[in-house]
């Protein structure tokens, strides 16, 4: 049997686009729609993941040293601290530092400072994790190794904080993969039904070509690379979508609704290129299930 | 019939029933079809022709019995192997089946595109066929702005233009005046004198007498009688 050449495929397919024009550009608008549904998603998702990864990079643990530790013994600590695994860097904050830190604070309140007979606060080392460190788990284990040094009195964390952002950052995560998967069905499944309204339209000219001799992968293919077109360029015209509703709303931040608290990112050229690459795999799966349904 | 004709047949079937559920659309059709012959079904609607017809292209499977097209079971052919079995056919329909958002040319030119021939001699086929049947000035013109008429003779392009070693002709007069009946007619008789099978099926017996040939009677899915006009 011989093979249709492939330049002949992807002219039927590029004249079909242009005999179906309506078809093809509902098949389009419906694909930019679902894509900008996920795209705006995955948006939200980076830039809340963004917001969420600088809270997390404020975690530190907080080892008060013991008051009879001796300043020379301070560097040596200090050596072993920054040698443990999983720690950026150990600052050590004197306990006259942290007062006048704490005055500066309290700036307002300076008369309860004024009785006290001595400094109360204890020398201590503020502790900065590295990233691949930043959950509850190895925190709590860093902290268990600090508690056991003899010069560390007590090692303070934001445990509570910490175990609830934790929960909440893992749950909001679970749910944008969730939600992701879930829209990216939807877009298949709708594109799946775009698809197949357009075959049953074209019913009669499949029933034509195959009474004519055509082989199911000649019928198929104009139609596969349809599906390939349609997605790739449902894809491009849905981000381009979010791309002018993204510019709007950094706009309206910037000139005042929350000036300074936060930027919002656009997606990155990975995504970016995922989500076209994304658009044009669901135009070919949505041909693929309706095809495969549609020629049984 | 002797082994010679048997040998030089090009279609045969056996006992060949079709039902559509508890309906007897044809009961114990034998016959065989030889090469080159101008071969006429009739009877009236519902007698079963166009189930006949479409029992040889695989339209339908046979329900009882065997079909043979040049020695080949329809009843064994593998699904990728129907559209080669289709390429022995050249089809005509009542409602002529063209695609209606695609060119005269398009529409021609399907039937070689589908085969794999190579853009230069499509061109060069369809123009040829399409003068054959006098449309060749109609290119370039979409079927919703023909006539009947002028549609039928594109279909007719439509089924030669591969070669066919056998025309199926389902009506094909039905919906044209006489003047548009008498030139497809012509058409069908000059494609068989070229080496053809041509078999028609028809109610219409102005066209059997007009033409001659062997007509096969059928009557509630039964076959009547042979006759010879």
């Amino acid at each position: 049997m011989k093979v249709v050449p492939m330049i002949l495929n992807y002219k039927r397919a590029i004249q079909d686009i242009l005999d179906h024009r309506f078809l093809s550009a509902v098949t389009i608008i419906t694909i930019a729609i679902s894509i900008l549904i996920v795209s705006a998603f995955a948006l939200f998702f980076v830039n809340a993941n963004e917001i969420i990864n600088s809270w997390k990079k404020g975690i530190k643990i907080i080892a008060y040293l013991k008051p009879d530790t001796p300043e020379t013994k301070i560097p040596e600590l200090k050596r072993k601290i920054q040698r443990m695994d999983g720690i950026r860097n150990a600052r050590f904050i004197s306990k006259n530092e942290a007062f006048q830190q704490l005055k500066k604070q309290m700036r307002r309140q300076s008369s309860l400072f004024e009785n006290l007979k001595e400094n109360p606060l204890p020398d201590a080392f503020e502790i900065r994790l590295k990233a691949s460190f930043q959950n509850q788990e190895k925190v709590e284990m860093l902290a268990t190794k600090l508690e056991s040094f003899p010069q560390v009195d007590d090692v303070e964390y934001g445990q509570r904080w910490l175990g609830q952002f934790t929960n909440f950052f893992n749950l909001f995560r679970l749910t944008g993969y969730a939600m992701g998967g879930l829209f990216f069905m939807a877009t298949l499944l709708i594109v799946a039904n775009t698809i197949r309204l357009v075959l049953y339209s074209r019913q009669d000219e499949v029933e034509i070509m195959r009474l004519v001799g055509a082989t199911d992968s000649f019928i198929k293919a104009p139609f596969y690379i349809e599906g390939l077109i349609q997605g790739a360029f449902g894809g491009i015209i849905g981000l381009a979508a979010l791309f002018v509703s993204f510019l709007l709303i950094s706009l309206s931040m910037e000139r005042g609704i929350s000036p300074g608290l936060f930027t919002i990112r656009f997606l990155s050229p990975g995504a970016f290129c995922g989500i076209i690459l994304g658009s044009t795999f669901a135009g070919w799966i949505g041909c693929y299930l309706s095809l495969k349904q549609f020629l049984e | 019939m002797i082994d010679g004709q048997k040998k030089s047949s090009i279609i045969r079937m056996f006992h060949v029933h079709k039902n559509y559920g508890a309906k007897k659309a044809l009961a114990n059709i034998t016959l065989d079809i030889p090469k080159n012959e101008l071969l006429f079904i009739s009877g009236p609607s519902g007698a079963g022709k166009t189930t006949l017809l479409k029992l040889l292209y695989l339209g339908e499977k046979v329900s009882e019995g065997q079909v043979l097209i040049e020695g080949i079971n329809l009843s064994r052919i593998s699904h990728k192997r129907i559209p080669l079995l289709r390429r022995k056919f050249g089809i005509i329909f009542q409602d002529y089946k063209l695609i209606a958002t695609k060119t005269v040319f398009d529409n021609v030119a399907i039937v070689l595109e589908a085969t794999g021939k190579k853009r230069r001699f499509i061109e060069k086929k369809v123009k040829s066929i399409l003068r054959t049947v006098g449309m060749e000035e109609s290119l370039h013109s979409f079927p919703p702005s023909l006539s009947g008429g002028e549609q039928q003779r594109i279909a007719v392009a439509r089924a030669v233009v591969g070669d066919p070693k056998v025309i199926l002709a389902d009506e094909p007069t039905g919906n044209l005046d006489e003047v548009s009946a008498d030139i497809i007619l012509e058409l069908l008789k000059r494609f068989h004198t070229r080496g053809a099978t041509v078999i028609i099926a028809t109610h219409d017996k102005e066209l059997i007498r007009k033409t001659g040939g062997r007509v096969i009677h059928l009557n509630q899915g039964y076959m009547q009688k042979i006759t010879n006009v």
